[in-house]
């Protein structure tokens, strides 16, 4: 059991590493570098495979036989209370995850080998993606909040060299850091949440923390200039590094510039498994959020508003990938504030049908992308479905899935969740339920308006481009139809596991809901409506784009023309990117030309060094005219001091 | 019992090369490669010795260890004693590491008087072993001092164009905060009667005297580490020095301060340290936030890695002053990771700089295509130096900010903007230089790393990702000192707070 969750972990590692390797030997001719390229496709995807099928294992081992426990590789940092390990955690939680990660992962791998093919770095490629899934693994295993945060940074790493991938391209490389500096703005909070929950406990061990945490559960202590309540305080600043991760409102702007990068790294990284990386956080501390209700409000409330607030701009935007990111932020959401309503489970869930159906949607959008010879823009299409059918299907089955369409996978993990919000019987959950299904009509409107100006309608690209088009080879179309099956049953089969009756048999002791918290219970009792609501808007969001895009093509022009403002706030994104850059950016360069130019060098310089050393010379030079060489000048200034010392002198002795 | 005189050996073994350098005749070639040689050779040997204090090092005592004392001025209480404790010891092989570093990194890019700049070199070792090695205020005080006089010559001989102004700034600015450290160790000795520093650490100064005493020693730390606002000589004095000039400044120069700081401030003057800390946090929070801004702007690539080093050195100061075991031994194993990383960035800096002698960012651009080892490696110091988990440069940060928090949160989420602005300054710097494509006609033929850099490089890459991963071996060593450190604040300040009572 040890030898094989640490075999897992590390398969991915050893792949990078070996990967690594041979992207630094310089092929000299063609055949010598397709050999290359061959041998680190079989040397990463092998070890990932492998890592997969493993999973599977632990997973059954894992919910079968509760076979549970950590694997205490060895100290990482030790500093006086402050005892870090390298170790690998399993319980049901870290089973879904690691299961999750590396079946999505090695399809993935997979459908690189294909659609990579032109590339001429496959080598590097394939080693970044190993490297990542390594990462994402130690993050989901780990045993404490240090290791956590290591995978958490270490996926963000591979998340900028695989978005600046093609570095080339200025707007790869911006993207790139983007992603990694608002990252960074999140992994702020949750190192600050590290420290308080050290301050608190004097550990970042995970098992440690939870089993105190009842009896520190009305502890307040005092931070930041006040006394607060410190499970609050240490939940929020976790929430933080979440948001970042996980791409919520505010902390979301890197996630659509992310699309930068290549598909397959778009469908693992910033669809599948990192950003689900902020969920699974949530889940995992659980033990704390659930005793303090403003932080699950606040992650209810930032998860509500996110599903919305992105799923409106999804709707306007041409980009085929932009609109699978947004709406990805948008799903992100909906998993948090499931989080928030305390149904961790329903939350999972849906992390887990999401990996496969968004993963199937983006790889089918790379399908897309392939066959009209890199063009990305959905205005530019149309009219495809003939042209490669199997991508058609599949994508078909994504989008229903997305849509929330019974029986595809979507559907039972979204219903499951707006059921909950409003079994919450709370005011955020009632917000957290109308905003939900709201963003659920629209992600309907939006999945369809993108099959719709993909697939059907006139072709709208040059002949070029047509000529060109074909159906992605079988490389491709493999894991495709693989994630095609998930998206299809991965619902049904895993309702009653994960938040139906055998629920608390299958999460043991991971998950933590208090007896109070009953949303999820009661989210099987919820009236009828509330039941058809979600799937009732996904129809009205499929008529909806069938009407604007296939009946009345001219609607959506008119309407954009009728709304123009509205229609700009959305197609802006709502002017987060201008927002930030008017506030950050450009005065962190303002700030940092100044400090150096007139703190620096006016000020400190101009006052300290060189000032003084002006004043010395200047001294000098006047120094320099006593010495006139005129014997009444010298005689003149020794009268003058015998006077004033015989002065000093008298007054002193009479004192 | 008569100990074999380890330290003695690796501080005056790199003397005793530099005097046979000094001997060497002949014509030009000759000389050159034999000065390059002796230097490489001495400094190799003085490294390898220098792992016997490592080995041999006693990791559950507090006390100095490898002690040598011999009368020096009997008269008037003043030995010459050596020894190193957890605080010190790694510090000394920070310096024998990275001398060899700075040796073979010269090797073909300086040209003009060899033979004088491996002596320099040889001397600076030697005393900066020693000041890290002195038990003994005035034997500290010649090496401290000492050390400027190879530097300065480094800077002002074959340094940039500006460099004569950047080493006479370097000069005076060190030299200006000395001459007040020079009063204070005047002034403790007239107290104490002796110069030994284990004695002084057991010396009760009167409060009153300790402020002014703190303060003293206050400017002459805060200039060397470099503390806001007397940093300005620091970007001044990287930009003209030679790589390995910089190598040697960035780091072990800069932790003359911070381990001033542990080595005097804090046990000998307890309560100063704490009435002072509240200045100390100010000002490091003004350094990191501050000068990563002004790293943003910079467009000379060393500039911005002397200002980097600016705001790391922020948080080291704001980890010794937490007075906690988290952030002190955070704090030493900052400086330990900083001498690295910052070490292996100048050298990164020095490496395109050797090839087309241009600093300025805006002639790069695209290199990754000519080097990818270059950006490889480039690209993992730099992760270092963002602190990165799995790195050396996260363990430090990570401690510091472990430290700060429990004294001070307000402090913590200042001084933790750093890891968000430090990610900015560099990964810009990354990609301007790196990134893009390759089409200035000066790059077209540019070569990726030789052998030789390789050599440079694969000890440092090593480090970094052994200390990030496997740091237990070094912070086992600072165990017991730092907390034997703490111990001594807290037990004066209770000495103190009894004094207060009882009057």
């Amino acid at each position: 059991m040890a030898g094989m969750i640490v075999t897992t972990v590390f398969l991915p590692l050893i792949g990078a590493v070996m990967a690594g390797v041979l992207a630094f030997f310089a092929a000299a001719d063609k055949a010598t570098q397709g050999r290359l390229d061959r041998w680190s496709q079989w040397l990463t995807c092998g070890p990932m495979i492998g890592s997969a099928l493993l999973a599977l294992f632990i997973f059954r081992d894992v919910v079968a036989q509760d076979n549970v426990g950590t694997v205490e590789l060895f100290t990482w940092i030790d500093s006086g209370a402050l005892e870090v390990s390298w170790a690998l955690k399993l319980d049901t939680l870290s089973a879904v995850m690691v299961l999750t990660v590396s079946v999505v992962s090695a399809l993935i791998h997979v459908y690189s080998i294909g659609y990579m093919r032109h590339d001429p770095s496959i080598p590097r490629f394939m080693s970044y993606l190993n490297l990542f899934t390594f990462f994402m693994l130690m993050l989901v295993t780990a045993d404490n909040l240090v290791q956590l945060y290591f995978g958490w940074e270490g996926v963000g790493l591979c998340s900028y060299l695989l978005i600046g991938f093609w570095y080339d391209r200025p707007s790869a490389n911006a993207a790139a850091i983007k992603a990694f500096v608002v990252n960074r703005v999140g992994d702020f909070g949750f190192a600050l949440g590290i420290f308080a929950t050290f301050l608190l406990f004097q550990s970042v061990h995970l098992e440690t923390i939870f089993a105190e945490v009842q009896g520190k559960a009305d502890a307040t202590f005092n931070v930041f200039g006040g006394e607060f309540h410190a499970l609050t305080v240490i939940c929020l600043l976790l929430f933080v590094g979440a948001m970042g991760k996980s791409a919520q409102l505010g902390l979301h702007t890197w996630l659509p510039d992310a699309m930068e990068g290549p598909t397959p790294v778009s469908a693992l990284i910033h669809a599948a498994t990192m950003v689900t990386a902020g969920i699974f956080m949530v889940a995992r501390m659980s033990p704390l959020f659930e005793y303090s209700e403003t932080a699950l409000a606040a992650v209810t409330v930032v998860g509500a508003s996110t599903a919305i607030v992105t799923a409106t701009i999804a709707c306007v935007q041409n980009d085929i990938k932009r609109v699978i990111a947004y709406s990805t932020c948008s799903q992100l959401g909906y998993m948090l504030f499931a989080c928030g309503v305390s149904a961790y489970s329903a939350g999972i869930f849906h992390l887990m049908t999401h990996a496969y159906f968004k993963a199937l949607l983006f790889l089918g959008a790379g399908s897309v992308i392939h066959a009209m010879s890199d063009e990305q823009d959905m205005r530019k299409m149309g009219g495809l479905r003939k042209m490669i059918p199997v991508t058609y299907a599949v994508m078909w089955a994504g989008s229903l899935a997305l849509a929330g369409i019974w029986p595809f996978a979507g559907f039972y993990s979204k219903d499951i969740i707006l059921e909950a919000a409003y079994a919450a019987r709370s005011g955020v959950g009632g917000y957290a339920f109308w905003m939900g299904v709201a963003a659920a009509f629209l992600t309907a409107f939006y999945t369809w308006r993108l099959l719709l100006m993909t697939f059907h309608g006139a072709p709208r690209a040059d002949e070029t481009v047509l000529a060109h088009v074909h159906e992605s080879p079988k490389m491709m179309l493999l894991p495709l139809l693989l994630l095609a099956v998930g998206a299809i049953f991965a619902g049904y089969v895993g309702f009653e596991s994960f938040v139906g009756g055998e629920a608390a048999a299958f999460w043991e002791n991971s998950i933590l809901v208090l007896p109070v918290h009953k949303a999820l219970e009661n989210a099987h009792l919820v009236p009828g409506w509330v039941k058809v609501l979600p799937m009732a808007v996904g129809v009205a969001g499929i008529g909806a784009a069938y009407a604007m895009y296939m009946v009345l093509p001219g609607l959506p022009g008119v309407l954009a023309e009728r709304f123009q403002i509205l229609y700009r706030f959305l197609l802006n994104k709502w002017y987060f990117d201008d927002v930030y850059d008017f506030l950050f950016v450009r005065p962190a360069f303002y700030l940092g030309r100044n400090f150096w130019k007139t703190g620096d060098g006016t000020l400190i310089d101009g006052v300290g060094p060189d000032g003084l050393a002006a004043a010395t010379l200047g001294l000098a030079r006047r120094a320099g005219r006593l010495q006139s060489g005129y014997l009444y000048h010298y005689a003149f200034a020794m009268l003058t001091g015998v006077a004033v010392l015989i002065t000093w002198y008298l007054f002193h002795r009479a004192g | 019992m008569i100990q074999f005189p380890i330290l003695s050996l690796i501080i005056f073994l790199p003397l005793a090369g530099a005097g046979f350098v000094l001997t060497v005749r002949g014509d030009k070639e000759v000389v050159a490669r034999n000065a390059r040689n002796v230097a490489l050779l001495t400094s190799l040997t003085t490294f390898i010795l220098s792992f016997f204090l490592w080995f041999n090092f006693d990791t559950s005592t507090a006390a100095f260890q490898f002690e040598e004392r011999a009368e020096w001025m009997p008269g008037l209480n003043i030995s010459y004693h050596l020894g190193v404790d957890g605080i010190s010891m790694l510090f000394v092989l920070l310096t024998t590491l990275l001398t060899p570093i700075c040796v073979l990194a010269s090797w073909q890019s300086i040209t003009e008087r060899i033979k004088e700049y491996m002596i320099a070199f040889l001397v600076m070792e030697t005393m900066m072993v020693g000041m890290f090695s002195a038990l003994d205020m005035v034997v500290f005080y010649v090496f401290f001092e000492g050390v400027l006089i190879p530097m300065f010559l480094i800077i002002g001989v074959w340094g940039g164009p500006n460099r004569v102004y950047a080493a006479f700034k370097f000069f005076l600015y060190t030299l200006a905060g000395s001459v007040l450290m020079l009063l204070a160790i005047l002034a403790m000795y007239f107290v104490a009667g002796s110069t030994d520093i284990p004695i002084l650490m057991e010396t009760r100064f009167p409060v009153t005297l300790q402020y002014w005493l703190w303060l003293a020693f206050f400017a002459s730390f805060a200039v060397k580490v470099p503390m806001w606002p007397v940093h300005t000589w620091l970007p001044d004095a990287h930009v003209e020095a030679p790589t390995a000039g910089s190598v040697i400044l960035a780091g072990v120069l800069l932790k003359f301060g911070g381990y001033g700081f542990l080595r005097f401030s804090l046990p000998m003057l307890p309560e100063a340290t704490v009435l002072f800390t509240p200045l100390i946090y100010a000002l490091s929070i003004i350094a990191i936030i501050y000068t990563s801004l002004v790293a943003l702007a910079q467009e000379d690539m060393k500039k911005l890695v002397a200002y980097s080093s600016v705001a790391h050195m922020g948080f080291v100061t704001v980890g010794v002053f937490t007075l906690t075991v988290q952030g002190i031994e955070g704090a030493i194993y900052m400086m330990l990771g900083h001498g690295v990383v910052s070490a292996a960035l100048f050298l990164i800096v020095g490496v395109v700089y050797d090839r087309t002698h241009s600093r300025d960012i805006e002639t790069y651009g695209g290199l990754v295509h000519r080097m990818p080892a270059y950006a490889l490696t480039f690209m993992v110091f730099m992760l270092a130096s963002v602190g990165l988990p799995g790195t050396v440069g996260f363990i430090g940060e990570f401690l510091v900010l472990v430290g700060i928090f429990q004294v001070n949160t307000w402090v913590a989420a200042l001084t933790a903007t750093g890891v968000i602005l430090g990610a900015v300054y560099m990964l810009y710097l990354y990609r301007r230089i790196i990134f893009g494509k390759l089409t200035k006609d000066s790059l077209k033929k540019i070569l990726d790393l030789s052998p030789r850099e390789i050599a440079v490089f694969a000890p440092l890459l090593i480090l970094v990702l052994w200390m990030g991963v496997y740091p237990l071996p070094f912070l086992d060593v600072l165990h017991v000192s730092v907390n034997h450190l703490i111990e001594q604040v807290n037990v004066a300040k209770a000495a103190a707070g009894g004094v207060l009572a009882a009057r």
